[in-house]
């Protein structure tokens, strides 16, 4: 399977790229890891006139942890650059569990993050990992840069906020206040396959002690909750109401449950051939309860 | 390489965009001349006549094309053959030496690690990138590092056992 005919270039810097998609006619696509989009040429679903691949770009790839706290991931930035990223196994334990499952390992040494995002497929793993820590966008046209909330960034399957010379430099996760917790699930049928459902939840805690190995003891109270949902539904979920319940309060089983009620209500699953809406349901609460009670007063019992 | 295309009747010869890019494979330079839509896997298998390198899905399922682009395992039919302008490409042809198999490929044979064959290239490019990394994984680290790859005949079993074996003999070789 070929793509059909493109112009294809390989800038060497970001102002060449953006001047290129700036002059570059009527559709014209970046081309970073390529997982999503050369398949998609390859089926001639996406057919663009001009193809812009960034990877020549110097000084994209990067995981930095900025001194206000906030993570600051490269456009070029692998997912394997991610599943054996210090900073991320040490700081994020959103981002840390998602990594290893997206795709299959050799996907993950191609594909990006911020492409991740970019692409806005409603089953993308990171859309909901980002929309639950709350992240952005950093997009850089010809006039500047101008960052750009996930949840205003995807308006639609497969449809962003970016302009047609504008380019996703970099993604970033807004610095912590307290100790971060949580954790991304995922049912998947087998290693690659599309979700057939995901619970990606980010709490920071606070007032809380570590233990021995840095995680929350479960004493404190939670300052920050967000869970979002990948593939029950026609776009990535956010499931505010769910993460509402928990702000102001610590941890309890009852409280998990009650949370984990509201998060497979906020889902909105089809019955397909991965599996009826029903069960699609009720594993989005058994998620939610997981990673909830695996990363809160359950671990106090086990470490003492 | 030589190409011919088809004739969509709508365009000049020289509308056709055509680059030239240099690479290595296996440790050989190379220039080729190629349409920026060219896949790397077909790169690969008629540009350089390398066909150790198997199409199996074409729709980056089946892993089936695996082979390292700068030491990485990726699938060549999800990458195009322009994006390795200046980069360099393993195959499994690239895996033995003239003399002697590369302990992946005796793993292979002496744990029955195949049966017809078809995804065997690129399950040996995979593991190479996993050996290369990790030299002495566990069966899970072995399984992991496999997992976007298909096999149909094995069940995975002799596959698993063959990258073992072949990380044992690495080590013990470098001992």
């Amino acid at each position: 399977m070929y793509p059909s005919r493109f112009r294809y270039e390989a800038p060497r810097s970001l102002d060449e790229a953006i001047g290129l998609l700036h002059n570059g006619g009527d559709y014209a696509k970046v081309l970073a890891g390529g997982q999503s989009l050369v398949p998609m040429m390859k089926l001639r679903f996406a057919s663009p006139d001009l193809l812009v691949d960034i990877n020549n770009v110097p000084g994209l790839s990067y995981v930095t942890a900025a001194p206000d706290g906030s993570l600051h991931i490269g456009a070029l930035t692998r997912h394997a650059d991610l599943e054996w990223s210090p900073v991320l196994r040490d700081t994020q334990p959103t981002m840390a569990a998602a990594a290893p499952m997206i795709a299959d390992p050799l996907v993950r040494n191609r594909g990006t993050l911020v492409g991740s995002l970019c692409h806005a497929d409603p089953q993308g793993d990171w859309a909901a990992v980002m929309t639950a820590l709350g992240g952005s966008v950093v997009a850089q046209g010809p006039s500047g840069r101008r960052t750009i909330p996930l949840a205003s960034f995807v308006t639609g399957p497969f449809e962003t906020a970016l302009e047609h010379d504008e380019i996703a430099v970099e993604a970033i996760v807004p610095a912590a206040t307290g100790t971060r917790a949580g954790g991304y699930l995922k049912l998947e049928r087998r290693v690659g396959d599309f979700a057939t459902c995901g619970v990606a939840i980010a709490l920071e805690i606070s007032g809380a002690l570590e233990l021995a190995d840095g995680a929350p003891s479960g004493v404190g109270t939670v300052s920050r909750a967000g869970i979002a949902l990948t593939g029950v539904g026609g776009s990535t979920i956010n499931a505010a109401d769910a993460a509402a319940l928990l702000v102001g309060h610590p941890l309890t089983a009852e409280l998990i449950g009650e949370a984990a009620e509201r998060a497979a209500a906020a889902a909105q699953p089809r019955s397909d051939h991965r599996g009826s809406a029903a069960y699609k349901r009720h594993m989005v609460r058994t998620f939610t309860a997981r990673i909830l009670g695996s990363s809160l007063p359950a671990r106090t019992e086990e470490a003492a | 390489m030589t190409a011919v295309y088809d004739d969509l009747g709508d365009e000049e010869t020289g509308d056709i965009p055509v680059r030239r890019i240099k690479f290595t494979i296996n440790g050989k330079k190379k220039i080729a001349e190629i349409e920026p839509r060219l896949l790397l896997s077909h790169l690969i298998r008629r540009g350089a006549g390398l066909t150790g390198t198997h199409m199996g899905c074409d729709t980056t399922n089946c892993g089936a094309c695996t082979v390292l682009v700068d030491g990485r395992p990726i699938k060549s039919c999800t990458m195009l053959a322009v994006q390795v302008d200046g980069h360099e490409v393993q195959t499994v042809e690239g895996l033995a030496s003239a003399s002697e198999l590369h302990p992946l490929q005796e793993g292979f044979r002496q744990e029955h690690g195949l049966q017809c064959g078809f995804c065997t290239p690129g399950m040996m490019m995979a593991a190479k990138g996993l050996l290369d990394r990790n030299p002495d994984p566990t069966e899970e680290d072995i399984r992991w590092a496999l997992s976007g790859n298909l096999c149909r005949c094995t069940g995975y079993q002799n596959i698993v056992k063959s990258v073992l074996w072949a990380a044992e003999k690495m080590r013990g070789e470098t001992a």
